[in-house]
């Protein structure tokens, strides 16, 4: 047994484990924090396949940025958590009959397809050079240059529609409205009062 | 050297444990989103191993914009969720049904 196959043992086992406490875990920050914890476990073993680039970016991007935001949502909304555990034993039963189906199924389908190419894993793909992250650059600016661009509209889209669904019109708020501004005439602004008394 | 077909077993339980539960999680949405992100790194663990097995970098750079379209799909759902929140004060699964679609 070497190094490798331990490294991976222990880490799925670790994967298994955390991912199954995100499903069960009744309280919502344990189950982000146990959330972490399986995209930590993740991005080891995709160092394992070789993909040091996007194991980085799952660590940066995921427990960087999107399980913040999680925690924030989280700790903004005021959840009864009683009335959240409620409801898990009602649906115990098809969670787990359509547990042991679905991993089955997928498991009999690969084990019948892949399980004798065994000897082919490629630890090291060389493009341009022996740097994964030169070699995902070197295919994303060139090959797939418009579904890059793509994706930056998308990420645009989504903190476009973000904001626009969260952010909460004031009605003290104060702010210049350019057509009042532009039509605004004489007679709004200026009122001429007649003095009765001075006569 | 580890065999391909473990690291196929071990995406396809992922996918099954997130898959139960976004069923067993039906009073909170919060927790199915989190089985939703938990289903994605499955998918992407599938193509980053085929990826590696056919010696093509493709699938990684899949992997990629995958990411991508989780990330403002998670930033959308959780906006949604802050509304709701904000009219309904709760985020029961079984209280959104109120436009009797």
């Amino acid at each position: 047994m070497n190094a490798e196959l331990i490294i991976f043992y222990l880490f799925s086992i670790f994967l298994i484990i955390s991912s199954m406490r995100v499903v069960i875990s009744n309280n919502p920050v344990k189950s982000a924090i146990y959330l972490v914890f399986s995209f930590f476990c993740s991005a080891v073993l995709w160092l394992l396949l070789g993909a040091e680039f996007l194991s980085v970016i799952l660590i940066l991007v995921y427990v960087g940025a999107v399980m913040v935001l999680f925690l924030f949502v989280v700790m903004m909304l005021d959840i009864n958590l009683s009335e959240i555990t409620s409801g898990f034993v009602k649906y115990l039963n098809e969670g787990i009959f359509v547990f042991i189906i679905m991993s089955a199924l997928l498991i009999l389908f690969f084990q019948n397809q892949f399980a004798d190419t065994n000897k082919n894993i490629i630890t090291e793909i060389i493009i341009i050079s022996d740097s994964n992250t030169k070699n995902l650059g070197y295919i994303l600016y060139t090959e797939y240059i418009l579904a890059f661009e793509i994706a930056a509209v998308i990420l645009l889209l989504g903190i476009i529609s973000a904001i626009t669904l969260t952010h909460k019109k004031k009605s003290d708020n104060k702010f210049q409205d350019p057509d009042m501004q532009v039509n605004v005439k004489k007679e709004d602004r200026i009122f001429i009062v007649k003095d009765e008394d001075s006569k | 050297m580890i065999p391909m077909s473990y690291y196929l077993f071990l995406s396809s339980i992922l996918f099954s444990i997130s898959l139960a539960g976004i069923f067993l999680n039906r009073k909170n949405i919060l927790i199915m989103l989190m089985s939703l992100e938990l289903m994605f790194l499955s998918i992407n663990f599938n193509f980053i191993i085929f990826g590696n097995y056919l010696g093509d970098l493709t699938g990684q750079i899949f992997v990629f914009f995958i990411l991508t379209v989780i990330a403002a799909e998670s930033a959308i759902g959780l906006a949604i969720i802050v509304v709701l929140y904000r009219n309904r004060h709760s985020i029961n699964v079984d209280d959104i049904g109120n436009l009797k679609g």
